[in-house]
């Protein structure tokens, strides 16, 4: 009789420990999740935040007139490998705009060729030895140094790695974003005020709602399929432009505004619409004046989710052409642009080494806006949440 | 063009100044008579805003129908007549407007009818859109199947769109081209097979983590941290598998004495594994939390363990709602571009080996269509012929997990799922 007491009582801790180990399985599943999330993020900021910083060259400038028609004769003839040259080509143009500079002499900090800036942060450079020589002097004597890089924020797309801005790119994205929310947040907030107000139940409404499930679904590529065939080759719409890039963004974010705002309406209670109804409003009044005002947080909330997503979106921009080289910061709805994960795209496929740095920075940039974006949807939505 | 912008803006000014002289002259009117002392069935201002809406409503119509029925006959007709046939449209809908202002019109109900038959037509753009899809990838490709017989597309082992691009500028007839998109298929569903192997198994343990096991704290945190993964673009996720995660799969394949290519499938499966893991674990939680809880009342008063009531009752119960995540999570990996433009090969590359470098669908969807050629080119074709493949496949998928967790609601009487 003991034996078989001891076989069942052994028996139960097996039963038990196995028990025990799907525990620790799935917990440690969720912690590899977690640990790569952070293993990421390190890793972009890391490869990133140096992208932040770039070197600088005090230079004695002289505007001679030599230097109008040559530059090069404008700096100390051991700073020209080291000063960026975007730097040394504008001063032609300089004394071309304002004449009586000529003549006159000015020392200021001029970007460094970006062979230099990697060299300063420890990477593998191009630089001779007799132009690493030049640098060392020159940092031991304080006259190149590492300075925030606002031309980063401040200048579009150059092919110099040191010179390469985001601003053009973050231009180009406000501009696709107000026609991606022009055109999708209307239509998406009509379509569930359709669906969820007025809509008879029958086949129609029930097709509608499978098809909004289904685009919700599909791949995002084939949306720029769509904007390539019909919109630029059929409409006619400038290929390149914010104009074309919103509009297939659009298509891509209405089942997202479609499905947050019915969840929005369908969370307002009947018993609201019944008190409108019963003071005899007509079925647009009490939507209009009753139930989308109470819902409207809701909307926002799922609006700026999907603005978010489309933000990132980069598959169907590079079908409708919008990854176009940009150096000039403008802002039309026609003309060609580009938008912040093309930029990154870009120069994540340019082989130098200097824009991997770039394009790790540009990510910080896009994943800073996305992530305060996402932050301000939570607040709107613990701020303005009813229970009823 | 730009007078056709100076046009468009007189137009809209014109249309602007007559739907303010409807609003001002239907509520005067609608004011008036109801000083004389006549009952109406609606308010002044509803009066007021029906002769706005038969004013500019019909106008709009027939300016936006017949440009579109001028482009879809590629008629050469000067915009400055339709819009002015617009603009006496209304006119005529501000006259009819301003006459509708009696006591015994409706002008609510007239009001509430415009307003469902605009909310239905914005409901109909998504059907639309869906339509619009289908109707540029099946013409495009009928086109390129003119040029290459689809069996070949479908059984082809050579993907080989070179040569075509050589025909298309005129050099070369172009026989060399192959379009056999075997490779592109075998690659895709390599990469999709890896990223599943990595997402379902810790997508559906996070889930039933966080539904059986986690307290409530940690819950409200993971959730929100899980969805960080499906919130990162994927262009950064592309980087990431290219420079990072795929220089480590190499030196792991090399501390095993085997060669990787830097483009090799694994990184760029691997990475999309984890983007989609929220997919999963977020359907399935929804899905096990579900699950009736006197399900596992009665398995552990039979005796099971916690354990084995979780991996013989729960899951299994919510077994259709996980094969529905997954195939989600599959679509999605299948239609994904920017993790494999990045981070797999440009190469068609018929192989079992996931450490060699091999294409994608996607890959090749968006290499005919950057580089400059001309729109007619077989290559170009080949995308919407690919495009079409993808979308047939991806619906079928999304059509299969949406039955499936149909069943599932069915069976539980659940609602909110």
């Amino acid at each position: 009789m003991s034996d078989s007491f001891d076989q069942i009582s052994q028996q139960l801790k097996r039963r038990h420990r196995k028990s025990a180990r799907l525990k620790w399985l799935s917990m440690g599943a969720l912690g590899l999740a977690g640990l790569f999330l952070l293993w990421f993020f390190t890793d972009m900021l890391i490869k990133g935040l140096p992208a932040f910083q770039q070197a600088y060259v005090e230079t004695e400038i002289s505007y001679s007139e030599e230097a109008a028609k040559d530059a090069r004769q404008a700096i100390d003839s051991d700073l020209i490998p080291i000063v960026s040259r975007t730097e040394i080509r504008s001063i032609p143009l300089l004394l071309r705009n304002e004449p009586d500079r000529i003549g006159s002499r000015e020392t200021r900090w001029l970007l460094a060729n970006s062979e230099v800036d990697q060299y300063l942060k420890g990477h593998r450079s191009k630089l001779s030895d007799k132009e690493i020589a030049t640098v060392e002097r020159l940092v031991a004597s304080g006259q190149v140094e590492q300075k925030f890089n606002s031309t980063f924020f401040t200048q579009g797309d150059s092919k110099r790695a040191e010179s390469a801005g985001i601003l053009s790119a973050v231009v180009g994205t406000i501009m696709t974003m107000i026609v991606t929310l022009a055109i999708a947040f209307p239509i998406g907030v009509m379509t569930a005020i359709y669906l969820e107000e007025f809509a008879p139940d029958n086949r129609f409404t029930q097709l509608i709602e499978i098809n909004i499930n289904n685009l919700a679904a599909i791949p995002s590529i084939l949306f720029g399929l769509l904007g390539l065939a019909i919109f630029i080759n059929f409409f006619g719409v400038p290929r390149s432009s914010p104009l074309v890039g919103g509009m297939t963004l659009a298509l891509m974010t209405l089942p997202v505004i479609i499905i947050s705002t019915r969840t929005a309406l369908r969370s307002v209670p009947e018993s609201i619409r019944h008190a409108a109804f019963g003071l005899g409003c007509s079925r647009w009044q009490v939507v209009k004046d009753h139930v989308l005002p109470l819902a409207m947080p809701g909307i926002m909330t799922g609006s700026i989710i999907g603005l978010a997503q489309a933000m990132g979106e980069t598959a169907p921009l590079i079908i409708v052409g919008m990854v176009a080289f940009i150096p000039d910061v403008g802002a039309s709805f026609t003309n060609a642009a580009t938008v912040m994960p093309a930029q990154i795209f870009t120069w994540a496929s340019e082989p130098e080494k200097a824009f991997v740095e770039k394009t790790a920075g540009g990510i910080l940039v896009l994943l800073t806006i996305l992530i305060s974006l996402n932050a301000s949807a939570v607040v709107l939505r613990k701020k303005f949440e009813r229970r009823w | 063009m730009m007078q056709t912008n100076q046009l468009l803006l007189i137009f809209c000014s014109v249309l602007l100044i007559l739907g303010l002289i409807a609003f001002f002259v239907g509520r005067s009117k609608a004011a008036r008579l109801r000083a004389s002392g006549s009952s109406m069935y609606a308010q002044p201002d509803q009066y007021a805003w029906f002769a706005v809406l038969s004013t500019a409503g019909p106008a709009v119509l027939v300016g936006t129908l017949g440009a579109f029925v001028l482009l879809l006959l590629g008629a050469e007709i000067h915009p400055l007549y339709l819009l002015s046939a617009s603009l006496v449209v209304a006119a005529a809908g501000l006259a009819v407007g301003v006459v509708q202002v009696r006591a015994d019109f409706h002008a609510r109900k007239a009001i509430e009818r415009v307003i469902r038959w605009v909310l239905a037509g914005a409901a109909l753009i998504s059907i639309f859109t869906t339509f619009g899809i289908l109707i540029s990838i099946i013409f495009e490709s009928l086109r390129f199947f003119e040029m290459h017989s689809f069996w070949e597309f479908i059984t082809g082992t050579t993907w080989n769109p070179g040569a075509s691009f050589l025909a298309a500028a005129g050099r070369g007839d172009g026989s060399g081209a192959q379009f056999g998109s075997v490779p592109l298929f075998a690659g895709t569903f390599m990469i999709t097979l890896i990223a599943m192997l990595v997402a379902v198994p810790i997508g559906l343990a996070s889930a039933v983590y966080m539904s059986e096991y986690a307290p409530s704290k940690l819950r409200t945190i993971a959730k929100p941290v899980l969805e960080v993964l499906a919130g990162i673009p994927t262009v950064v996720y592309g980087f990431f598998a290219a420079i990072t995660v795929a220089p480590i799969i190499v030196n792991i394949a090399g501390f095993f004495g085997l060669d990787a290519s830097y483009n090799n499938a694994v990184a760029p499966g691997v990475v999309m594994g984890i983007m989609i893991i929220p997919f999963i674990s977020s359907l399935s939680d929804d899905v096990i939390n579900a699950v009736p809880d006197s399900m596992r009342q009665g398995s552990l008063a039979l005796g099971m363990t916690k354990g084995e009531t979780i991996r013989d009752v729960v899951v299994p119960a919510a077994l259709p709602g996980v094969i529905s995540a997954s195939l989600l999570g599959m679509s999605r990996a299948l239609g994904e571009t920017m993790i494999v433009v990045m981070a797999a090969g440009m190469r068609p590359n018929l192989t079992a080996n996931p450490l060699e470098d091999m294409t994608t669908v996607t890959v090749r969807i968006v290499a005919a269509l950057t580089g400059d050629q001309e729109f007619e080119s077989a290559e170009t074709l080949s995308a919407f012929a690919l495009g079409l493949v993808l979308f047939a496949v991806t619906l079928s998928l999304n059509l299969v997990s949406v039955i499936m967790i149909r069943r599932f609601r069915e069976k539980y009487r659940v609602n909110n799922l």
